[in-house]
């Protein structure tokens, strides 16, 4: 029994230090993204997600110049861009594609420059990886605080604009004629998403963070059709991937090749895309009887 | 720079933009941004995963990023697009990072391959180079009325007999192999400015398909070799001249757009008319 | 003859009606789009309870006085007062994803507090009156279906029931037959009709042919080409008045019980009118 347990998690998993560190903040990163997430699928605005996890990396790059941690920067970057996103704000969705897509190549661009001065003139190794591919194992637990301040603030917004969000979903004709500030409501909206995908830049790199914020709610979106079950199933998705991911790594240490563990991100993005797939096989009437024709 | 050594370059270069105006101009009209953004991404992935076997990267690019295509056009008809897109997206990056992992160069190799390298072209990739162009081109140049009847109204097409569905996988393959063909000088990551900042900018300025074609070739040029000529002279990564000028492509772009469009509303004649279209 | 025509009555025919208890008044609204006039002028009233059709084809102003008395589109001139509990309005369609976590009942229930901040706290009387609206419109069966999965005659009557559970006291449909067979058409005009009488709400369709509604029609509101004429139905859809509205010739002919409204002399140049043409000389 004792041989089976330790062949599943390797021993010292959970005494480690940082293992706690990433379990809590990848533990927390994971349900926000999860929710904000089922957000970003109902909109349609995944492609927004990615352009803005891919610009986060010009803020990361650069708190690497100036020495701070880069939650900071990731922050920063992806809310100016969201806010820049929607003053730009094309109605027609192929418009705000190409908008979308060339903001990201501008700030991608600056942050490949940024990266480039962070290896010539900093003294500070791997930050492309880090930036990149994630930190899950090395944050510093004093960003806890900022962690959970973001992941509150994210949340609330999506918590107080429940109702106004989904029915601009649906159909903003019908939001207008509520009284409902469609343009305000999306453009806060897009600000959670930034806050969402700079947390989850921290765990697993910038341009893995999409995975985080897509995966997990495309998934629940096959199981169930009450708005609130899939915010919930979307996190709790993104919390198993996490959490197997951060365990799979620290055993993936103990495989070839020789002792130095597989990247933590790799795991948790392939674990959200197998629960994606699995959840495809799913008969597709789940969740809703299908209309006449 | 005009030296022996960086010719290979300046032709790979060319022959990388002439593709990416003509392929480019298809993204834009066919709103396929996300799918052009995502490609690269997947052949990122196969670059590293060849270079880990010491396989030719080209031949790893090429192969990853015509699976990324294919698991694109797949998923693309189960479920919603734009999440399909993005999972596929990510699980390419996702298998580049654990593949680069194992290799002992794994930093900078991340880097030019992200981001472009402008000393990483060899004479002996520029036969495979032009020929993958050739290809592409030649492949336009085929589907050239169907396609552009199935970008612009795909029932039309269907009716006239122009499968949607084949029209979108062989499209998605020849934007694979101009992905192939342009990362290992762009760099995946910036792959999409070079497609979709010309094109945006020629079809701001003319309606006429074949001049915005050109235009957009013409664009993608001018922005490659100054995309070089930049990165040679300071050193700075290729990947942000790209997303820089063709940032400033698309804005200049906007920006005539707009112009025309005050001093047609302010003349005010027929075309102005006819250019609003009311719904009643 | 068609300038005399126009220059004797400066103003399409209205009816002149004691406005105290009206729900809506339309007071001269002019409207432009793109700089152009799409309305000119338009006056109506409608009642409680009262089943008003808007009738005219594409281009001839439908959807932009909708608009205008949405509030979505400020008029260039006039005005529109709303009395009473609001306006609930249904739109054509919604262009729903077939994923999209949004049950017909949830869409029903945010037509409630939609516009409300944070979430609907689960209570028994608000699950009953959406259950109550649901069989209003004869839904019940579909209530748990996702809304981006419903046909379109089903979504349809999802709409009206989203509309109505805020008891507007003037109920706003936008072409609400357009892309109906016969059957359905026949279906959701009864049903409006029926809620007309018995809650009291006026309701204001907008549709291309009047047909379909003129058993059930107490006015009609008839546009062409921006300007309207309103009143009892056979008081407007009359040869005269219609004729004026045009500027040219017009005919209305009654085949079985159905209308007809067709422009030219007789002379085998007789087409089935086309309001969307402007009213040229």
């Amino acid at each position: 029994m004792n041989h089976v347990l330790t062949a599943i998690v390797e021993p010292g998993f959970f005494g480690s230090e940082p293992v706690h560190v990433a379990l809590l903040i990848g533990g927390v990163v994971a349900v926000v993204s999860g929710i904000i997430g089922t957000f970003t699928v109902m909109r349609g605005q995944s492609y927004a997600g990615h352009a803005l996890a891919d610009i986060s990396v010009t803020g990361g790059s650069g708190s690497f110049l100036i020495g701070i941690s880069p939650l900071w920067g990731f922050a920063g970057t992806s809310v100016a861009a969201a806010g820049v996103m929607d003053l730009i704000g094309v109605r027609r969705p192929r418009g705000r594609d190409l908008a979308t897509g060339i903001v990201r190549g501008a700030g991608l661009g600056l942050g490949a420059l940024f990266l480039y001065w962070d290896t010539t003139h900093t003294s500070t190794t791997g930050a492309t990886v880090t930036i990149l591919f994630g930190s899950m194992f090395t944050i510093d637990s004093s960003i806890i605080p900022v962690v959970v301040a973001f992941s509150l603030a994210a949340v609330g917004i999506v918590a107080a604009l429940y109702r106004p969000l989904l029915l601009s979903s649906a159909s903003s004709d019908l939001a207008v004629v509520r009284g409902i500030r469609v343009r305000t409501t999306g453009a806060l909206c897009l600000v959670a998403i930034a806050l969402a995908v700079s947390l989850s830049a921290l765990t697993i790199g910038a341009i893995l963070s999409t995975a985080l914020l897509v995966g997990p709610a495309a998934t629940a979106l096959r199981l169930t059709a009450r708005p609130a079950l899939v915010m919930i199933w979307s996190a709790l998705i993104g919390l198993a991937a996490t959490w197997l991911g951060i365990l799979l790594a620290f055993d993936s240490y103990y495989w070839p090749p020789e002792r130095q563990g597989w990247p933590v991100s790799f795991f948790v993005v392939a674990l959200v895309l197998a629960f994606y797939l699995l959840a495809q096989a799913l008969p597709a009437g789940r969740g809703g009887k299908p209309g006449r024709g | 720079m005009f030296s022996a050594f960086m010719t290979d370059t300046w032709i790979v270069a060319t022959i990388v933009a002439v593709v990416a105006g003509v392929v480019g101009f298809f993204v834009v009209l066919r709103g396929s941004a996300f799918v052009a953004d995502a490609l690269p991404t997947g052949a990122f992935a196969g670059a590293a995963g060849a270079s880990l076997i010491g396989v030719n990267t080209l031949v790893g690019l090429t192969v990853f990023s015509l699976l990324g295509a294919l698991g694109i056009g797949w998923l693309g008809r189960r479920s919603r697009h734009d999440v399909a897109v993005a999972l596929a997206l990510v699980a390419m990056l996702g298998l580049g990072a654990l593949f680069l992992s194992f290799s002992v160069e794994y930093a900078p190799e991340i880097y030019s391959l992200l981001f472009g390298e402008v000393l990483g072209i060899s004479v002996n990739e520029i036969a495979p180079v032009a020929v993958l162009g050739a290809a592409c081109i030649a492949a336009i140049l085929v589907m050239y009325r169907p396609l552009m009847l199935s970008s612009v109204m795909p029932e039309l097409g269907e009716v006239r007999g122009v499968r949607a569905y084949r029209i979108e996988m062989c499209f998605l393959v020849v934007l694979a192999l101009a992905t192939s063909m342009a990362l290992p000088v762009v760099g995946a990551l910036l792959i999409f400015s070079l497609m979709i900042g010309p094109p945006a900018a020629a079809r701001s300025v003319t309606d006429r398909p074949l001049l915005a074609m050109g235009l957009s070739v013409v664009l993608a040029v001018v922005t490659v070799w100054a995309a070089i000529a930049a990165s040679y002279e300071t050193n700075w990564p290729v990947g942000f001249f790209v997303g820089a000028i063709g940032a400033a492509c698309y804005a200049a772009g906007r920006g005539w757009a707009a112009l025309r469009q005050a001093r047609m509303a302010r003349s005010g004649g027929p075309a102005g008319a006819r250019a609003d279209r009311v719904p009643a | 003859m068609m300038t005399k025509q126009r220059a004797a009555s400066g103003r399409d025919r209205q009816d002149r009606r004691d406005t105290r208890e009206d729900v809506l008044i339309v007071d001269g609204v002019s409207a432009r789009l793109g700089g152009r006039e799409v309305l000119h002028d338009v006056r109506f009233t409608i009642r409680p309870g009262e089943f008003v059709g808007l009738i005219g084809s594409n281009g001839a102003g439908k959807t932009t006085l909708l608009r205008v008395i949405l509030g979505l589109v400020p008029p260039a001139a006039g005005k529109v007062r709303v009395h009473g509990n609001g306006i609930g309005y249904v739109p054509q369609k919604i262009e729903l994803d077939p994923d999209m976590p949004l049950r017909a009942r949830d869409l029903v229930g945010l037509g409630l507090d939609g516009n409300r901040l944070g979430f609907p706290l689960p209570s028994r009387s608000r699950r009953k009156l959406v259950d109550e609206m649901l069989r209003a419109v004869d839904a019940e069966h579909i209530g748990n279906a996702r809304v981006g999965r419903l046909s379109g005659g089903e979504q349809q009557r999802i709409l009206i029931a989203h509309a109505l559970i805020s008891r507007p006291g003037l109920l706003l449909l936008d072409e609400p037959l357009a892309n109906l067979d016969i059957a359905s058409e026949q279906e959701v005009v009864a049903l409006l009709a029926r809620i007309a009488r018995e809650q009291r709400i006026a309701v204001l369709i907008s549709a291309h042919e009047m047909n379909p509604l003129l058993p059930v029609m107490d006015r009609i509101v008839y546009l062409a080409a921006g300007r309207a004429a309103s009143g009892p139905t056979d008081e407007v859809v009359r040869g005269e008045v219609l004729s004026e509205l045009y500027a040219r010739h017009v005919d209305v002919i009654h085949v079985h019980g159905r209308v007809l409204v067709v422009a030219g002399r007789g002379d085998g140049l007789d087409i089935p009118l086309d309001p969307a043409a402007p009213a040229a000389s």
